[in-house]
């Protein structure tokens, strides 16, 4: 299936979690916040969270800026 | 001591994270400028580079922190990167900033306003950025900011203050603090705005593109307490007319006697 992640296209396996995605992204889920189909998920969610085909996901954290 | 939304800061002198060149040099220089008070930015997760994190370069035990929402370019864009910054750090304080054009980067005091209604609505602490507006600092101050942070000059030009007369207006009549922010290039600058009764300011770019900026971050530390210490001393009077500083009478020669005429 493919997910639209941070603008970009991405080919995953079915049944893939959050939690999954973040860990293959080597990403620590509590310095940063993800949004699906432009809705913020909460963190306690990810383990459970399925990702579906076609989805938006946005994967945010904080940067340098004034 | 300054205080904004019932939280105490000794230090007068807020920073800005952005464009320095290295974390390192980043968090080196927050800690020379003695700022609690630093702002940052919501951006995508860059992908390639996973371990990139400004939350770990920065005591957070000592400092707080000043999501904002730069990028936004209306009301809607600032309140969904509002909510996503209280998601991601936990923190209801917000720098709002709704800049519908990169060229200038100036505040659209339309949407500002609208947006700081609805986040004061949803329990945010609102700081909006705004141009050097009185009319509309005290309209956000009735809207429930807890700061209004009025611009020196455009964002990023190192010009200084360039908006004198509306500034003393708006710290004239504010009844919330006033952070003069944006465009603050020297110390100069920044002991100016305390001079002239400003609470706070906040600097970035001054810093970030310094020679050195842990050196520039302690000049504008010195320079935000001797401002501060000025202001509170209470400056003298300007005159048009010379004023002798060393008294008049008592002259050694009689030649000078023309000087109390």
């Amino acid at each position: 299936m493919q997910i639209i992640l941070n603008g970009q296209q991405k080919n995953l396996d079915h049944n893939i979690t959050l939690s999954t995605l973040l860990d293959s992204l080597n990403l620590q889920p509590d310095t940063m916040v993800a949004e699906i189909n432009g809705r913020i998920i909460k963190p306690g969610s990810y383990p459970q969270l399925e990702l579906k085909d076609g989805d938006k996901v946005e994967l945010i954290r904080f940067v340098g800026g004034g | 001591m300054l205080s904004i939304a019932d939280t105490s800061f000794s230090s007068r002198l807020f920073v800005g994270t952005g464009k320095f060149a290295s974390s390192s040099i980043m968090r080196q220089a927050v800690e020379a400028s003695g700022s609690e008070m630093v702002t940052v930015a919501l951006r995508r997760v860059d992908l390639e580079n996973p371990a990139d994190d400004i939350m770990t370069a920065l005591d957070l035990t000592k400092i707080h922190f000043l999501p904002n929402t730069s990028g936004a370019r209306n009301a809607e864009e600032a309140i969904r990167l509002a909510h996503l910054a209280r998601a991601a750090s936990g923190t209801s304080w917000l720098k709002l900033e709704v800049t519908p054009d990169p060229r200038t980067l100036l505040p659209d005091p339309v949407d500002t306003l609208k947006a700081t209604e609805e986040l004061v609505r949803e329990g945010f602490t609102v700081l909006p950025y705004i141009n050097a507006d009185p009319i509309l600092a005290l309209r956000l101050q009735d809207a429930g900011a807890a700061a209004v942070m009025p611009l020196a000059s455009p964002i990023g030009t190192n010009q200084g203050i360039r908006t004198t007369m509306q500034v003393e207006i708006i710290i004239a009549q504010a009844r919330v603090p006033v952070v003069l922010d944006a465009g603050i290039g020297a110390p100069s600058h920044a002991a100016q705005a305390m001079e002239m009764g400003a609470d706070a300011v906040l600097v970035n770019t001054a810093l970030a593109v310094a020679g050195d900026p842990v050196r520039m971050a302690r000049a504008f530390k010195a320079a935000v307490e001797a401002g501060r210490e000025a202001f509170e001393a209470g400056l003298g009077r300007q005159s048009k007319t010379a004023s002798a500083s060393s008294p008049l009478s008592g002259m050694l020669t009689a030649d000078l006697n023309f000087i109390q005429a």
